[in-house]
């Protein structure tokens, strides 16, 4: 018998799953509407995406130094020795893909730092954030600078004629957008979010490899679907317009800060659905998917602690699961 | 109709059943062995001889008046070295009794009974005599499983053939080389159990052993037992998992098979009891895959108390750099750092070399909810692990740590790589420990 063997606790196997594979994978699935957002919107709109994703990683990496947990010594940055940032350039992508294209840099470059050092590392960083940073940075901007948020450009012209997005077509002049421009993303509006068709191809890929779970996309758009054929709307136009599936996508399904069941998933998706559908008909804001998320988000924790799945031998008890002592 | 074949959650890990298509092969004699006077579930055994007796294979060396408990016997002859304490491949320090063997190969048996006319109480009588405990891992002695208590109405037996640990076939081997012992072994309880309805549930990775089963019961015409085949899953042969697949019940939270008329046995417990019953052989040697990083991985038929090490030499030994030994597979096995005797409830011994035997980097939960979906009880493994951190143990209760199964599949799937069902069951112990302080 060798003299040195290791001891653990079962089990010896682990799947080759990792945090990281994960990662590269919901970039990857940004790619198609990344593409997309520079083929429409310009060079302009390349910018904004690197200013985003630099100004994010430097400040959790500023913001990690300040908190003790990354130990770098001078030679690892020599060598450009860091730890794989891929949650923050996820934070960084998605936050410039719903700016508008001409936004100034600055004010991303703001947007994206505020959203990293405010909406994750103040709580702690990954995997402790309530809020989506991404929509954090994004609603933080939109306070700050309505004007410059709300400034859109027509795509494919490359020289910043202002005009305005579907949704403020339709909710200020009653205008309807040709589906067909609304599915390829030959419309005005944030540098990722007018071509419902890379969205879906983005989700399609991280729902088939099992990355995301279909019932938060399924029941959020559905939700808004339905709700607006119910409410004598177009609901194939408001599908398609406006943010609905790079949020259904891409940031309703964040695994840290939204519901961890799928039951939970499915009251998110709902939830998230008719509070969009709400702010779209009734709100002052013609488009409502950033705040529906953010909404969505703060209940996620009451969600989680109430919503459990049905455990084995245990007499079936209502939907949700009151615990005793809270 | 019942749904027969799967459960939910679950994974599938790589099966690496290599030695599937090795016959069984008797391993060398051992020139000593140690017989552990505990290798089961209950009361340990007392010594029944001592230093320098003389023994033969098969006679009883140790027993206990306890009803939960079972004998145990030598598996070679020869002469009784010492009664010491010794380390066994669960883990705990017990009494076990060095054998050195006289070359000889005399052997005592027991008469053998006909179970067609042999009463139930005979039966059972004769199980316990054998030594026979729980041989799928559990080690619970079989002839209690076989007597649930007064009012309990049992109407199903399932034979488990599941073997869903990846790497091991030794169940496998034994379904494809002896079925009909395992057929006439279940008939055997459920003579025991006086009931009519019996099913041998086998993963559908073993088709060939589904087809011999199925033959052999019809050449039987005992239209009684049924196989059935089950879908490729860990962990499928779980009790409370077979259970639900096979007869879609569930056993109630904190309570036993019995308690909804069912008992599960696994085909290598039937077929030991076929030798105990119709041949009067005791519990002295049993199947053993021994796989992983050796060189020539084998199924042996290998004698109770023999040395791991031994085990591993005759396969060839270590290839590469070792690193863990394992009782048992990948995911429920249980590592060892010396060198132990086989015991009675043993069905693989894993050999992992360094580079598998690392353990991975952890990271933040993400909250991905994978580890729930893997659960095959329903738990929320995360929520466990966070609450067993911050010694919340209450908390733990309310989301019933307790009805967890220990089968790793939340550890095995977590992509920050958290040791969740280590801290499980660390949680479980030590709300045990408190319960039995009160
Ligand atoms: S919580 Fe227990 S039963 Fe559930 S997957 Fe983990 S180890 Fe298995
Ligand atoms: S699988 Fe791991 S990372 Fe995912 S929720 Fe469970 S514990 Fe957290």
């Amino acid at each position: 018998m060798p003299a040195e063997l290791i001891v653990s606790h079962s089990p010896h196997v682990r799947s080759d799953a990792s945090i990281d594979t994960i990662f590269y994978a919901v970039i990857i699935a940004l790619i198609p509407a990344t593409v997309c957002g520079i083929y429409l919107f310009g060079i302009r709109a390349l910018y904004v995406i690197l200013v985003c994703i630099s100004s994010a990683m430097l400040t959790e990496y500023v913001a990690m130094r300040l908190m003790g947990e990354m130990e770098l010594s001078i030679d690892d940055l020599l060598h450009l020795r860091l730890p794989p940032p891929t949650g923050v350039i996820i934070t960084g992508l998605l936050l410039a893909l719903c700016l508008p294209p001409n936004i100034p840099l600055w004010m991303a470059a703001i947007g994206a730092a505020f959203a990293v050092a405010f909406a994750k590392c103040a709580f702690g960083g990954l995997g402790h954030n309530i809020f989506n940073p991404a929509l954090v940075g994004r609603a933080f901007l939109m306070a700050s600078w309505p004007v410059a948020m709300t400034t859109w450009t027509k795509p494919l012209t490359y020289d910043a004629i202002t005009t305005a997005t579907p949704l403020g077509l339709w909710k200020m002049q009653d205008i309807a957008t040709p589906y067909m421009d609304l599915a390829l993303g030959n419309v005005s509006g944030s540098i990722g979010e007018t071509s419902a068709i890379a969205l879906l191809i983005g989700g399609i890929y991280l729902i088939a490899k099992r990355y995301i779970d279909w019932r938060t996309p399924l029941s959020y758009i559905g939700t808004v679907a339905v709700l607006a054929f119910v409410l004598g709307q177009d609901p194939i136009f408001h599908i398609l317009a406006g943010g609905l599936f790079l949020g259904a996508f891409f940031m309703a399904t964040d695994y840290v800060t939204t519901p961890i069941t799928r039951k939970g998933r499915i009251i998110f998706g709902v939830g998230a659905g008719i509070i969009v559908v709400v702010i779209r008909l009734i709100g002052g804001y013609p488009e409502g998917v950033c705040f529906s998320i953010l909404l969505m988000n703060a209940f996620t924790p009451l969600i989680d602690r109430h919503v459990r799945p049905q455990v084995y031998g245990v007499k079936r008890k209502s939907f949700f699961v009151s615990s005793a002592n809270k | 109709m019942l749904k027969l074949n799967s459960f939910r959650g679950g994974i599938h890990p790589p099966d690496s059943k290599i030695t599937a298509s090795k016959a069984i092969e008797k391993a060398k004699l051992p020139a000593s062995v140690i017989i552990l006077l505990h290798q089961h579930v209950g009361a340990p055994c007392k010594p029944l001889v001592k230093e320098g007796d003389e023994v033969k294979a098969g006679q009883k060396i140790g027993d206990s008046d306890s009803f939960v408990s079972a004998p145990v016997h030598s598996s070679i002859s020869g002469v009784v070295k010492g009664i010491s304490t010794q380390l066994s491949p669960i883990g705990s320090e017990v009494q076990g009794i060095i054998i050195e063997s006289d070359g000889k190969e005399e052997m005592e048996m027991m008469d053998a009974i006909d179970p067609a006319t042999a009463t139930k109480r005979e039966i059972l009588a004769r199980i316990r005599e054998a030594g026979i405990v729980g041989l799928g891992g559990e080690a619970f002695p079989t002839h209690v499983k076989l007597s649930p208590p007064e009012g309990k109405e049992i109407d199903t037996v399932i034979l488990n053939g599941s073997e869903c640990e990846p790497c091991m076939t030794s169940d496998h081997r034994l379904m494809l080389e002896q079925p009909d012992k395992v057929v006439n072994g279940m008939k055997a309880i459920m003579k025991v159990l006086e009931v009519d309805r019996g099913f041998m549930g086998i993963e559908d990775n073993k088709a060939d052993a589904i087809e011999r089963m199925r033959a052999v019961v019809e050449k039987e015409g005992d239209g009684r037992i049924k196989v059935v085949p089950l879908k490729t899953k860990y962990p499928q042969g779980a009790e409370r998992i077979l259970i639900k697949t096979i007869l879609n019940r569930e056993i109630p939270s904190g309570g036993y098979s019995c308690d909804i008329g069912v008992i599960v046995q696994n085909v290598s417990t039937a077929k030991a009891i076929y030798d105990a019953v119709y041949e009067g052989i005791p519990l002295i040697e049993r199947a053993v895959t021994v796989t992983g990083d050796v060189k020539e991985p084998k199924n042996l038929l290998v004698r109770i108390g023999t040395s791991f090490h031994e085990l591993i030499e005759e396969c060839g030994g270590f290839r590469g750099e070792e690193g863990k030994i394992l009782n048992g597979g990948p995911m429920r096995g249980i590592a060892q750092y010396k060198d132990v005797p086989v015991i009675k409830s043993i069905r693989c011994i894993l050999v992992l070399d360094i580079e598998k035997s690392r353990i991975p980097e952890e990271r933040e939960c993400t909250s991905c909810g994978t580890c729930i979906e893997a659960c095959p009880i329903g738990l929320m493994p995360t929520a466990l692990g966070k609450l067993v951190r911050k010694k919340r143990f209450e908390d733990c209760t309310d989301y019933h740590i307790l009805d967890c199964v220990e089968c790793g599949s939340c550890t095995y799937v977590c992509p920050s790589k958290i040791p969740l069902v280590q801290l499980i069951t660390y949680g479980k112990e030590e709300i045990n420990r408190s319960k039995n302080a009160c």
